[in-house]
């Protein structure tokens, strides 16, 4: 039980937040850092504990959206359906280009360019087919209630984001402390390697991709609900991609803390430039971007991985008696 | 004499013009050790890699255990209780010695506190006790041949494939491991090693097979192995027997 409780201790703090703050502007803002968080999450269990980076996270967040969307408003899906209906699909969508990609051998900057290019199709389809509602985009209509999955509250649609974030939370923590978690990190760290010690790498990828996929569509199929609106550049744009890949990055890759703290990081550094440079077209981007390549340079392993190598650094300044601390690896 | 736990039999490979081994055959019985030896570029390594599944091989087949393995993917190999190291290591540098070696208990043992057991007890055994907690880059290069060794014996093979884990260590980093290895063996491993560190092949292998471009050229006890003239030509060059046998004669 241990190892569960930040993850406890955490989701009890952010569950507090809308009892204090009643901002309907603020509540909108931390949905959608969660939302990011949660894709985050999803890039982070193939991208950070298997060390494949993906550049179209966007294909299966897209896919969580266009399927939550479409299976209510043109087969008539309970909306509780539509939301699981298109995790499923993100899932199944992963495991089949995970089969294909990792199958046929493909790594490091290849795999990267195979998955743009992956997402980048599926936005041009998306584009022109019939069933998305092509240019125009699908529309939920609004009908608020709890079988819609559809609330007044801002408040409501945040705990359920953050009970998303939650189960991915314990997800990551479960895997990193699993076999199946090894041999997913083993893999990252050399494959040859973790092949001669008795590892399908291949299959351990593709899982990996499964479970991120699903959960990257997960924060699409939230985004459906939240905006009842998508369209291909919303679903299947570079922006959802390449924030799924930011946050844990810039908040620790392969932690599991890494993609929640790197989302709350950057949206907020997001807001706050804006309100810098008030309405100097495209300045809070400059700053954004700068300030984002400085905490990459300077910790490479993001905010999680900057904060051990400054405790470790205080630790030896002071060489205290043995703390007695048991390590478990 | 019982059938050898690996035979592997008639084995060609090619890198484009290269014939790196060729029609090698070779046998490592149960519970001994056994030596490959020759100079650099025979082909062992290569040979090694097809054993454990990382190279195709042209033509030839590997059986293991009384079956056909040849072609096999590696981990599948492994899962059959065949273990290599590298000559060039292959840690996990990002994570620590414990974890490396845990990797390779996770085969047998699904549960990690099993693993953890077995992987602490494998790194006490191998002499890596104190540096458990340690990250795998911070070890010397002896330590990272003991990682080496450490993780691939974690798998709990029924064979053992050692590729010079004896090269680059000092007389007495030599004089620490060898008896580890013995002791391996002593506890039923097969083991069949590659090593150009004569004097270690001399006290462990009860078989030595001697490879010179590509091909078997002989195969004995130690010591009919250092006696042969085929051995000494392809490690001295032509006629270097017949010289070394005319000066004896003087
Ligand atoms: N992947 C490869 N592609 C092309 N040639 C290769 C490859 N691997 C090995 N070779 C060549 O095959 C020959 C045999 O190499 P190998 O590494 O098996 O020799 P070795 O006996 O292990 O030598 P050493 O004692 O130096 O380790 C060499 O000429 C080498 O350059
Ligand atoms: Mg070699």
């Amino acid at each position: 039980m241990r190892p569960f409780l930040p993850i406890a201790a955490v989701l009890a703090v952010l569950a507090a937040v809308p009892f204090v703050v009643h901002s309907n502007t603020t509540l909108n803002f931390l949905v959608v850092a969660l939302m990011i968080a949660l894709a985050g999450q999803g890039w982070n269990i193939l991208g950070g504990y298997g060390g494949q980076y993906s550049f179209g996270h966007a294909a299966f967040f897209g896919t969580g959206t266009y399927v939550t969307a479409i299976l209510q408003v043109r087969y008539g899906v309970n909306a509780w359906f539509g939301f699981v209906g298109g995790i499923v699909a993100g899932a199944a969508l992963g495991g089949a280009l995970g089969a294909l990609v990792f199958r046929s051998g493909l790594r490091g900057s290849y795999f990267a360019l195979v998955t743009l290019a992956f997402a980048e199709v599926l936005r041009i389809i998306a584009s022109v087919a019939p069933i998305t509602g092509a240019g125009v985009g699908t529309l939920i209509k609004l009908d608020l209630g709890i079988r819609t999955f559809q609330f007044q509250s801002r408040a409501a649609f945040y705990w359920i984001i953050l009970a998303l974030v939650g189960v991915s939370l314990v997800l990551a923590q479960l895997i990193e402390r699993s076999r199946f978690g090894a041999w997913l990190i083993a893999v990252r760290e050399n494959e040859d390697a973790a092949k001669a010690l008795g590892v399908d790498a291949s299959t351990v990828k593709t899982v990996a991709m499964v479970i991120s996929a699903a959960i990257t569509a997960a924060a699409g199929c939230f985004y459906a609900q939240y905006f009842l609106f998508v369209d291909s550049g919303i679903a299947y744009g570079t922006w959802i991609s390449i924030e799924a890949l930011l946050t844990p990055i810039i908040g620790g890759v392969g932690t599991v803390f890494g993609p929640l703290l790197g989302a709350l990081v950057v949206k907020t550094l997001g807001e706050a430039a804006k309100l810098l440079t008030g309405d100097a077209p495209g300045l809070d981007l400059i700053i954004y971007g700068t300030v984002l390549v400085l905490v990459i340079w300077i910790m490479p392993r993001g905010l999680i991985g900057g904060l051990a190598s400054a405790r470790k650094l205080m630790r030896r300044e002071a060489p205290a008696a043995p703390t007695g601390e048991v390590r478990h690896g | 004499m019982a059938e050898p736990l690996l035979v592997v039999d008639g084995v060609t490979c090619r890198f484009g013009g290269l014939v790196a081994v060729n029609a090698a055959s070779l046998g490592a019985q149960e519970g001994q050790i056994t030596a490959l030896i020759g100079p650099n570029g025979a082909g062992k390594t290569t040979l090694f890699s097809i054993i454990s599944g990382f190279v195709r091989a042209n033509q030839g087949s590997v059986h293991f255990a009384g079956q056909n393995v040849t072609g096999e993917p590696p981990y599948r190999l492994a899962r059959r209780g065949i273990a290599r190291t590298f000559q060039i290591v292959q840690p996990f540098y990002g994570l620590s010695v414990r974890e490396n070696i845990l990797v390779g208990a996770h085969l047998h043992h699904r549960k990690r506190d099993a693993a953890l057991a077995v992987a602490d007890q494998i790194g006490r055994d191998v002499g890596l006790g104190e540096m458990l907690d340690r990250a795998a880059d911070q070890l010397t290069v002896a330590g990272r041949k003991r990682l080496e060794l450490a993780r691939s014996l974690a798998t709990e093979p029924k064979l053992l494939l050692l590729d010079e884990v004896l090269a680059g260590l000092n007389p007495s980093e030599i004089r620490d491991i060898v008896p580890v290895i013995r002791e391996f063996c002593r506890r039923g491993i097969t083991i069949l090693m590659i090593e150009h560190v004569m004097q270690a092949v001399m006290s462990l292998a009860e078989q030595v097979f001697v490879l010179a471009e590509g091909r078997i050229i002989a195969k004995g006890t130690p010591t009919e192995i250092v006696a042969d003239p085929a051995v000494v030509e392809a490690y001295l060059g032509r006629g270097a027997a017949a010289r070394l046998g005319a000066r004896h004669g003087h």
